[in-house]
């Protein structure tokens, strides 16, 4: 379903940004529509998705897990293992092809667990383009390894120590830089929040997950999953995930947000779990916000779902119940990065851990002649200094 | 009288005056409330025409570091709507000239559109300027807004195109706020060649009175920008005051005001355009 002509999906989305950058919005929704009818655009799209990213990325069969949890069959669809190691990059190849047409030589980016920032930085400089992202101060420190990475990716990474020093104080700071330096400046959104056209076109971009993945059961299974899950920040892996799934009205689809510690606190970041809808950074949905609509400050482990906000595609599928959305703790994503990595010798992703333990916990009201598909979002190597904090571990 | 009235006439005076707007900005709740009220009557007797009260929000995206402080230093005191209004109807006892409401959308919305501009105008509020309304999603607010009396008051920018201008003099109500510059308040230096492009399209679309802001701080800038426009707006220049002087700031921001507006008196620089 696309939102509306305004950006709506049902009554959430639209364009709240300053009237500078409304002319851009404009110019990026024609330029969008016109690629999306040029075959080249789409074979060069597909030839980069290919090549460089290296898709499909495979679905696996979790057998040892699978039996350990003993309910349903559970796959994996590897985003981990596309080129710098998580989905991210699906959607930074189509924007910033996008950015090439459109002339742009400069593009900002924001990111909270740096898995955007490098996917940007990394297509940026095969495209040779210069790149500018924004990241929180304590993103940073948890992230340090992402941080490097983008430095060596030929990326300027600028520290964004206002507010919380989180995603939504970076994603501030770029909407800033691009009020300031619009007219040659491609912003790279890296979920399908913001403003309308990006809850859209990232979408787009992201729905190869699970096209590709309907595909595969279907190859490798003979039959669609009976549950797909996947985690829930601003919501790109989710929505790409979903997408395709969503006319199959017999799949059940779930969408696990960060608990944190849990939702009777306010540390957590569960929009839709526990917000209620408002406007943040250029569109209307869920947002975890106090009685006067100020944001609240938010919590998780998993510093790609630290967001007070979700896509308003979410917020649409939230309330029309073809979605559910749950919320797991920062210690039961834990258990399932530890879980994962000793039965099926794959790290996964603090992010991509939360959608793994609502999986398990779905799995195991299932039945072994069912299966359920989990969108493993990213790899998780930038983790393990978190990790190895939790576990009391001093790394050298 | 409505608010819209209460503009109107403030700026057909000026103009029989020959003067150019003098709109000054402030942080409600920067550092406090009652700060923030004695700002009001220094600035109302220092001659500002119009004085725009901010209204603090957690994410001020449109808003550079020196705005984003003075909102944070507000927030941190338990600033919000209610008591802001609370403030604005005791000022009201001893202030006449338009106060405006500056604030991001979230905070209105969740007080309730219908609920916020009820209050708003019975508190003595004369308009307000909503930063990330533009005018494809401003209908709801615009519509509440009118039945009280409140003015609209859209922005444009310099890279709104003729199309844009038009939609946003048509729902414009009390003046129109011309942005300087590509840029968050309080950073860039104002371009004056480009407001002078802007202004003169705007007044192809509408008779109201058009002010401009962003990035004007000093009285030789208000000269400049004001050469094209109906009246400038000040905001970051005294908000740092704010900041750096603490109690001692109410004479500094008196100050300046006096000398911004003194230079908009001096010599009436001629209709734009």
């Amino acid at each position: 379903m696309p939102p509306d002509k305004r950006g709506y999906f049902g009554s959430y989305g639209g364009t709240f940004v300053p009237e500078t950058l409304m002319p851009a919005l404009e110019e990026l929704i024609m330029a969008y529509q016109k690629a999306q009818q040029q075959p080249d655009f789409q074979r060069e799209v597909a030839y980069y998705l290919k090549h460089y990213v290296g898709r499909p990325s495979p679905i696996y069969f979790a057998a040892t897990l699978s039996k350990q949890i003993g309910g349903a069959d559970i796959y994996l669809k590897r985003e981990d293992l596309n080129h710098t190691g998580a989905h991210k990059i699906n959607n930074t190849v189509g924007q910033l092809l996008l950015a090439r047409r459109m002339g742009k030589q400069r593009i900002v980016a924001e990111t909270g667990a740096g898995q955007h920032g490098v996917a940007t930085a990394t297509v940026a400089a095969m495209l040779g383009m210069k790149c500018v992202v924004y990241m929180g101060e304590e993103d940073m420190y948890r992230q340090s390894p992402n941080v490097f990475r983008m430095r060596l990716l030929g990326a300027e990474v600028v520290k964004v120590s206002s507010g919380s020093g989180t995603l939504k104080d970076a994603m501030n700071e770029a909407m800033r830089d691009w009020v300031t330096h619009v007219r040659d400046t491609f912003y790279c959104i890296g979920s399908v929040a913001g403003p309308h056209p990006y809850p859209m076109m990232v979408r787009d971009f992201q729905a190869i997950i699970g096209l590709e993945a309907r595909e595969q059961m279907l190859d490798q299974r003979g039959t669609l999953p009976d549950c797909v899950v996947a985690c829930v920040g601003g919501g790109s892996n989710s929505m790409g995930m979903f997408y395709h799934f969503l006319p199959h009205k017999q799949v059940k689809l779930v969408g696990v947000e960060a608990g944190g510690l849990g939702l009777q606190t306010d540390r957590h970041a569960a929009a839709l779990s526990a917000g209620r809808p408002g406007v943040l950074h250029g569109s209307y949905s869920y947002l975890v916000q106090d009685a006067e609509g100020q944001i609240s400050p938010v919590h998780s482990i998993s510093a790609g779902l630290d967001y007070p906000g979700v896509g308003p595609e979410h917020s649409y599928l939230k309330d029309s119940g073809r979605v559910q959305y749950i919320a797991v703790s920062d210690e039961e994503a834990l258990d399932s990065f530890h879980l994962l990595s000793r039965t099926e010798g794959i790290l996964p992703a603090l992010e991509s851990s939360h959608a793994l333990a609502g999986a398990v916990k779905l799995a195991a009201q299932m039945n072994n002649q069912q299966s359920l598909l989990v969108c493993l979002s990213g790899r998780g190597d930038k983790d393990v200094h978190t990790v190895a904090k939790e576990m009391g571990v001093a790394l050298p | 009288m409505t608010g819209i009235e209460h503009l109107y006439q403030t700026f057909t005076m000026l103009k029989k005056r020959q003067e150019k707007a003098l709109i000054t900005y402030l942080v409600a709740g920067d550092p406090d409330l009652k700060a923030t009220a004695r700002h009001i009557e220094v600035m109302a007797q220092a001659g500002a025409d119009v004085i725009e009260l901010g209204i603090p929000f957690s994410d001020p995206s449109a808003d550079g570091p020196v705005i984003q402080r003075a909102s944070a230093r507000a927030l941190s005191k338990g600033t919000h709507s209610a008591n802001i209004l609370q403030m604005v109807s005791e000022v009201r006892q001893r202030v006449t000239i338009p106060l405006i409401f500056m604030s991001y959308y979230n905070p209105i919305l969740q007080y309730g559109l219908t609920q916020f501009c009820q209050d708003a105008a019975q508190a003595g509020v004369d308009g307000v300027i909503i930063p990330d309304l533009p005018v494809e999603e401003a209908g709801p607010l615009a519509t509440v807004a009118l039945s009280k009396g409140l003015a609209v008051i859209p922005l444009a920018a310099p890279t709104s195109t003729r199309q844009r201008l038009a939609k946003i003099a048509a729902l414009a109500q009390g003046f129109i706020y011309c942005v300087t510059v590509t840029g968050i308040t309080g950073t860039k230096q104002v371009v004056t060649g480009e407001i002078n492009g802007l202004t003169r399209q705007i007044k192809e679309f509408t008779e109201l009175p058009v002010v401009a802001g962003f990035g004007i701080a000093t009285p030789e800038q208000a000269i400049a920008v004001a050469q094209h426009c109906d009246g400038v707006v000040v905001g970051s220049a005294l908000v740092r005051l704010i900041e750096e002087l603490g109690e001692n700031s109410p004479q500094a921001v008196a100050d300046l005001t006096r000398q911004l507006k003194e230079a908009l008196t001096m010599e009436y620089i001629g209709a734009p355009g």
